[in-house]
């Protein structure tokens, strides 16, 4: 057992190399209004708190998108007039590979409960690789703006656009390294055996950074 | 069993941890508990120091500062006005955040949450470490701005745009990137913090403790994390707004450039009124543990008790608007937050009865806890009594930015959260330390800071409604003010009164430490589960069997039992005998 993460849901944790009797089979019961143990737990450890930090990524970008729509709506023209438009069908186009990479991060779970490493880590590349496609294409998208005239000092149009966009980014980044270091260690033969915490964590986490983009498309680029 | 409790012992003998990883960059829950409870109690002498100066020129303006001519060459410790800004700004941002949430949420939380549910550590030991460094590089951060070329942050602790969005303004520039940089990183160490502390609390509960039976400062402290984990990324995207604004041209609040500076107020107070409640709800958890143990008397309404601080959960997303009451919103919507305004009053005015009717009748002890619980319940009312006042739109037009604000704040935040903090300390100490504290420098400590705290605020109250503004420089400009500059100088009396108050806790608490008489397990006669366990708890704080819960956390005088007080541990006494319905 290297990690605590990966602990089965209810069963008594062996911290650090001790070992926990397994609690009384009443629970500590004796009538109706004392009633049974704390059952076993509907979620374990590491996707409870990973369901925590989304709600708390979910109010960061909350504020974020709730500011940019107060400016947008109470702006007298949006786009405002000589600003560069922005790039949808590409963006558009864009949008579709990182979907595709929650596509081929699911299939990698699928891969992870038959314990087939192989397909496990090729789904994980592709994952990774769709995520990158991603980056590249936005990173490219940027430089033309930014040549184009469209920077983060050029008034709220610009300003809210790359705090925005650029804040989505630099999530994409985050997931990407970690689901590099997943990667890492499960081409070393980890997760296979069950203990997949990490793994599990990294897939939810990258699915929430998936979800956020087609909101902030919709909100930045369409509407 | 007995096989493995040996395997156990062998186990733990093996963990002899070194100095650094014991006391630095420790996992153990109650090693960063104490670290952060060092943290605030720390910063707390910055922060009282800077409260000084700022009335030391409010009492006496443009005299020197006794001792400042040392920091101040040029002015031989005179203030000047953009000093002074710099004085309050720094004073309130270091007492909230890096003090009474240090203290209360860091501290009392890391302590106090796997001991009291059963748990032998938090969820995630490391990231629980990690949450610690990170509020101290945060900290180093904000320290770091008293020493840049223009000073510290100077725009008050609400750092309201434009004033604070264009460096122009004040003139501070890298001081107030600073300070957002740092409440940046303070925000994404209280996530690390806050996450563990809800998974700990919902899947780390030892056999039997359901949630009815968890002691109230649990269920505050739960509390305080939700709001915790969903208030501050608000306020952590508005600071990331400002420092583009400032830094990188952006213009979410410049006005200049299409921004809206009111923007800035929403996301601030969408936040801070959550973060109001972070600040006090585990002083009211802390008040709620210590009244029934020296009441001897069950806390009265517990589900009640736990319901109102689940409906403050709720109705502190809905209430911020009274924070911008005079911003130009529409009346209707003032009226609508002047109405939820009231409306979260009730539940803390639950609170305050089921405490009243706690104390109802008891066998009072007047201990030093106590002492400190029932100035905390005594206090707070007060304050909570003025934000009535305050939420209604009509008087508040009139008393808003006025001393009658800054006495509210300091009823809810000093007379609530840090008489909590230090019923805490003093209840808690023999646990955390090992030691009992001197309960003769406790009451040496206790009545003079009792009394000199409200020489200082309540005359705050008359200032405000005699029109006195907050965050002036000098009174004596303002001819309907100098009238009622006596109270000015009685204010700060008071306050210099309350500092010299703090000396006997900190020689208590040294004090103690070293030379304290050793605690005993459960000192109080204590039911809850932190008591079960050796004082100070080791590594994994119980042997090799987790405690079971059989009962709820306030038994005392009960009739079922041979002393006055049934632990959590006790089980029924016989299976008969125990069912009464
Ligand atoms: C009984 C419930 C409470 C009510 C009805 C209430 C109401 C209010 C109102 C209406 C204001 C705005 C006044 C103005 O700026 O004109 C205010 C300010 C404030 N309240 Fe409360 N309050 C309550 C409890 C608390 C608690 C428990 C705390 C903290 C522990 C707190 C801390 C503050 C602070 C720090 C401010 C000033 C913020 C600033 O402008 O710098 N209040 N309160
Ligand atoms: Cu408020």
């Amino acid at each position: 057992m290297t990690t605590a993460l990966v602990e089965p849901p209810g069963v008594p944790r062996p911290v650090r190399g001790l070992h926990i009797p397994p609690p009384p089979r009443d629970g500590g019961d004796d009538d109706e209004d004392r009633g049974p143990a704390p059952q076993r737990p509907i979620l374990d450890n590491v996707r409870l708190a990973m369901i925590f930090l989304i709600s708390g990524e979910i109010m960061f970008f909350g504020g974020l998108i709730s500011a940019f729509l107060v400016l947008r709506v109470s702006a007298a023209a949006w786009p405002p007039p000589l600003q560069p438009r922005l790039p949808i069908a590409v963006t558009g186009l864009n949008t579709l590979v990182l979907l595709a990479s929650s596509g081929t991060m699911l299939a990698a779970g699928r891969a992870l409960r038959r314990g087939d490493r192989a397909a496990l880590v090729r789904r994980l590349l592709a994952t990774a690789a769709l995520g990158a496609v991603f980056l590249l294409v936005q990173g490219y998208e940027w430089t033309r703006l930014v040549s184009f005239g469209l920077t983060l000092s050029s008034g709220v149009y610009g300003a809210t656009f790359y705090t925005l966009i650029g804040a989505h980014a630099a999530h994409v980044v985050g997931a990407l390294v970690w689901l590099a270091a997943v990667l890492a260690l499960a081409a070393r033969g980890r997760f296979v055996d069950g203990a997949a915490g990490p793994l599990r964590a990294c897939a939810m986490y990258w699915h929430f950074v998936v979800a956020l983009w087609p909101i902030l498309y919709v909100a930045v680029y369409l509407a | 069993m007995s096989a493995t409790s040996a395997t156990a012992h062998a186990h733990v003998e093996h963990h002899e941890l070194g100095f650094l990883r014991t006391y630095v960059f420790s996992t153990d829950h109650k090693m960063i508990g104490r670290q952060f409870l060092f943290l605030g109690l720390l910063m707390m002498i910055l922060g009282g120091a800077l409260a000084l100066v700022v009335r030391w020129q409010l009492a006496w303006p443009e005299t020197p500062v006794p001792g400042l001519g040392l920091i101040l060459r040029e002015t031989g410790g005179i203030l000047e006005p953009s000093t002074y800004n710099m004085a309050f700004t720094m004073h309130a941002t270091i007492m909230i955040f890096f003090v009474v949430m240090p203290i209360l949420a860091g501290g009392f939380g890391n302590f106090l949450i796997p001991l009291m549910i059963g748990a032998r550590d938090m969820a995630f030991p490391f990231l629980n470490m990690l949450s610690f460094w990170v509020a101290v590089v945060a900290g180093i951060l904000m320290l770091a701005g008293f020493f840049v070329e223009g000073g510290h942050a100077a725009a008050g602790w609400t750092s309201y745009a434009p004033l604070a969005a264009v460096p122009e303004y004040t003139g501070v520039n890298w001081g107030q990137n600073l300070w957002c940089i740092s409440l940046f990183i303070l925000g994404v160490s209280s996530m690390m913090g806050s996450i563990n502390y809800i998974t700990t609390i919902i899947n780390m509960r030892a056999p039997g403790m359901k949630l009815f039976r968890m002691p109230l400062v649990i269920w505050s402290l739960f509390i305080t994390a939700v709001l915790l984990l969903l208030a501050l990324p608000v306020l952590t995207s508005g600071v990331a707004m400002l420092l583009f604004d400032r830094w990188l041209g952006t213009s979410w609040f410049r006005p200049s450039g299409g921004g809206e500076p009111l923007l800035w107020q929403h996301l601030f107070w969408y936040f801070g009124h959550p973060e109001v409640y972070i600040l006090i709800l585990p002083a009211m958890g802390i008040g709620s543990e210590i009244l029934p143990v020296f009441a001897r008397k069950p806390i009265f309404g517990y589900h009640a008790m736990a319901f109102s601080m689940i409906a403050i959960a709720f109705l502190s997303w809905i209430v911020y608007g009274h924070h911008m009451f005079v911003s130009g919103m529409n009346p209707a919507l003032g009226m609508a937050f002047t109405v939820t305004t009231m409306i979260i009053a009730v539940p803390s005015a639950i609170k305050t009865f089921n405490w009243l009717g706690t104390l109802w009748g008891g066998r009072i002890r007047l201990t030093v806890p106590m002492l400190n619980a029932l100035a905390f319940v005594s206090m707070f009312v007060i304050g909570g009594l003025s934000g009535i006042f305050m939420a209604s739109t009509p008087v508040d037009i009139y008393i808003q930015d006025t001393y009658y604000i800054v006495a509210h704040i300091h009823y809810v935040v000093f007379g609530g959260s840090i008489f909590g903090a230090f019923a805490g300390i003093y209840y808690w100490f023999p646990k955390m330390f090992g030691r009992m504290t001197s309960p003769v420098l406790g009451q040496l400590h206790f009545w003079p800071t009792f009394f000199f705290f409200n020489l200082t605020f309540f005359p705050m109250h008359i200032l405000g409604v005699g029109g006195h503004m907050r965050r002036i420089y000098n009174p004596m400009q303002y001819e309907f003010l100098q009238p009622l500059q006596w109270w000015n100088v009685l204010i700060t009396i008071g306050a210099i009164g309350l500092g010299i108050a703090q000396i006997p806790f900190v020689i208590n608490f040294f004090w103690s430490l070293f030379a304290g008489r050793k605690a005993p397990v459960n000192p109080w006669n204590a039911t809850t589960l932190e008591w079960t366990a050796p004082s100070p708890p080791p590594h994994l704080n119980w042997g090799p069997t987790l405690p079971t819960v059989y009962r709820g956390p306030y038994e005392y005088s009960a009739p079922e039992s041979t002393d006055d007080f049934l632990p959590q541990t006790t089980p029924p006494v016989a299976r008969a005998g125990a069912r009464r319905h």
